[in-house]
């Protein structure tokens, strides 16, 4: 059942590639957390990013397992409000389960997996909640499906990204019970959430340099 | 967007190095990572951290000093500080009787200081705040927000580790003063954050934002803006149900401490009206007021708007209210 991914590549070459994809989305992310956050949601994240960048050269020559551990401890500290260690939470439970020597899909899915099981436990949350979760849970379950059927990488990608632009629609309809937006109760209904979308966003930036970098 | 910067990305820092320079005797700025300590610093006696993001001035740095904080760890404006900050601050003061993080109840706030207690080999503890009377309490909330009566549980708190009391004590009457705490805020316009530019929410000129939270966040209701004693006796209203709710009881010889905090735009003159309103309805109801703060002091950088909090008082909270306390914010008795 193991499926080995050719040559794996290496995380740090995403992260630019993902600043330019938030930065493109800025206003939409923005809004969307005026309507129903604080409004800080895209700073933060941007933040974030580019304190990532900030040390790309680094992250450079270490292994996956390794520049998972440090973008964790770089966005624990540069991030702050609740997706920083959100996102840590992610990238440090990841880094502890991905093998460098055995960089299969099977076992980046457990990795994956954990580190969203990590967001649940440091968040209190879970599906449904209106959060990033919505879009992170599915997305895993759909990466473990694939593990499993043994689907083609190029194939995978595509399916996230139609996945989790899903999920992210989903969460318009969902009352929110988790997360600066249940002060507002129904009125956040018709809304989608701002994390929801920018886990989106990342993560069909990444699926599409997968694609194409074929 | 119109406001005293010279760029969005300095003005934490600036604003920062301008506390320290008005205040040499009382504090320490530290930067990189941002903390705030106390000038003189008492290693032994339990060490009281809070922190949060920026914007809610003089919460919390201005809270720094003899009878209150001893440690502020500011984060972004209204962005949680990062657990890089209270690491390093309480291995700055390294402290002999433990740390009692004073943490409001917004996810951010929790996760980064939740994050901080794990990584640190100091015994801690932590009071979350919870006073703000305008999120109603069910499974479907992430519970009651961490408003202007934190500033209260903070002088108690910081008044009782003063006199040398346990980790234990502290934490136990922390939670004490903030169960008897309620608040409520009303907003009457939007607050802009420096590197964001834009009014967070939009609102007409004729509306108001019932039960608003110190980030502009929406409360319970949006509604026309009436004669402040309609307005004033509502938030009243909502407190005195959230006490019901909470099972504090209140007696005909209930005496409150009732602060009047003002979001940051609102002017002095209009707070001691709401302060003239909130006497005559629990002078109504043969409640009576015992302490008094009216002022700017959990602020929402520059939104018109204020809060209610109503603190029952008993022989202790009024006792460690009423002692010495020498911060930039906060000062009598010395």
């Amino acid at each position: 059942m193991l499926i080995r991914m050719s040559n794996p590549i290496s995380f740090s070459s995403f992260i630019s590639p993902t600043l330019q994809a938030i930065s493109i989305h800025e206003n939409e992310i923005e809004s969307l957390d005026r309507a129903i956050g604080d409004g800080d949601h895209f700073i933060n994240l941007k933040r974030g990013v580019t304190a990532i960048q900030s040390i790309t050269h680094e992250l450079d020559s270490l292994p996956n397992s390794q520049q998972a551990k440090s973008i964790g401890m770089k966005l624990l500290s540069s991030v702050g409000g609740a997706s920083g260690p959100l996102f840590a939470s992610f990238f440090l439970e990841f880094s502890k389960h991905y093998n460098d020597e055995n960089s299969t899909l099977e076992n980046f899915c457990q990795a994956f997996t954990e580190g969203v099981d990590a967001i649940k436990r440091r968040g209190k949350s879970d599906v449904g909640e209106k959060t990033m979760l919505d879009v992170l849970v599915p997305v895993a379950e759909l990466i473990k499906l694939a593990s499993l059927n043994k689907l083609d990488i190029i194939e995978l990608s595509q399916q996230v990204i139609t996945k989790s632009i899903e999920c992210a629609e989903s969460t318009k309809s969902m009352l929110p019970t988790k997360g600066r937006s249940t002060g507002l109760g129904d009125r956040a209904i018709g809304h989608m959430d701002p994390g929801a979308k920018s886990c989106q966003v990342i993560i069909c930036e990444i699926c599409n340099q997968i694609i194409s970098r074929g | 967007m119109k406001k005293f910067i010279n760029h969005a990305d300095d003005f934490l820092e600036q604003s920062l190095s301008g506390l320290q320079s008005a205040h040499p005797e009382l504090l320490q700025v530290h930067k990189d990572p941002f903390f705030v300590t106390r000038k003189n610093i008492n290693p032994h006696k339990v060490q009281i951290i809070s922190g949060g993001g920026s914007g809610h001035e003089p919460l919390h740095t201005g809270f720094i000093g003899h009878g209150m904080l001893d440690i502020a760890c500011p984060g972004h404006i209204f962005t949680s500080p990062t657990p890089d900050q209270m690491i390093a601050a309480i291995d700055y003061c390294q402290p002999k009787n433990g740390v009692l993080m004073i943490v409001k109840n917004y996810s951010g706030d929790v996760m980064n200081f939740e994050m901080a207690s794990e990584m640190i080999d100091t015994k801690n503890a932590t009071i979350l705040t919870n006073d703000d009377a305008a999120v109603i309490n069910s499974s479907y909330t992430e519970g009651k927000r961490g408003v202007a009566g934190t500033l209260i549980v903070e002088k108690v708190v910081g008044s009782l580790a003063e006199s040398g009391a346990s980790l234990e004590e502290c934490q136990q009457f922390g939670l004490h003063a903030n169960n008897l705490c309620s608040s409520i805020g009303v907003a009457l316009t939007s607050c802009t954050i420096p590197a964001a530019g834009k009014p967070t929410f939009d609102i007409e000129n004729d509306q108001i934002e019932f039960g608003v939270g110190i980030h502009g966040e929406p409360g319970r209701r949006r509604e026309a803006i009436r004669e402040a004693n309609l307005i004033v006796s509502d938030m009243v209203e909502a407190i005195f149900q959230d006490f019901r709710e909470r099972d504090v009881k209140i007696g005909g010889n209930s005496e409150f401490l009732v602060v009047v905090n003002g979001f940051g735009a609102t002017p002095l003159s209009e707070l001691y009206l709401i302060f003239n309103s909130v006497t005559n309805i629990l002078n109504e109801k043969q409640l009576n007021i015992g302490r008094s703060l009216v002022g700017n002091f959990t602020t929402a950088l520059d939104m018109a708007g204020a809060s209610v909090t109503l603190c029952l008082l008993d022989d202790a909270i009024r006792k460690h209210w009423d002692s010495s306390v020498y911060t930039p914010s906060l000062r009598w008795g010395i």
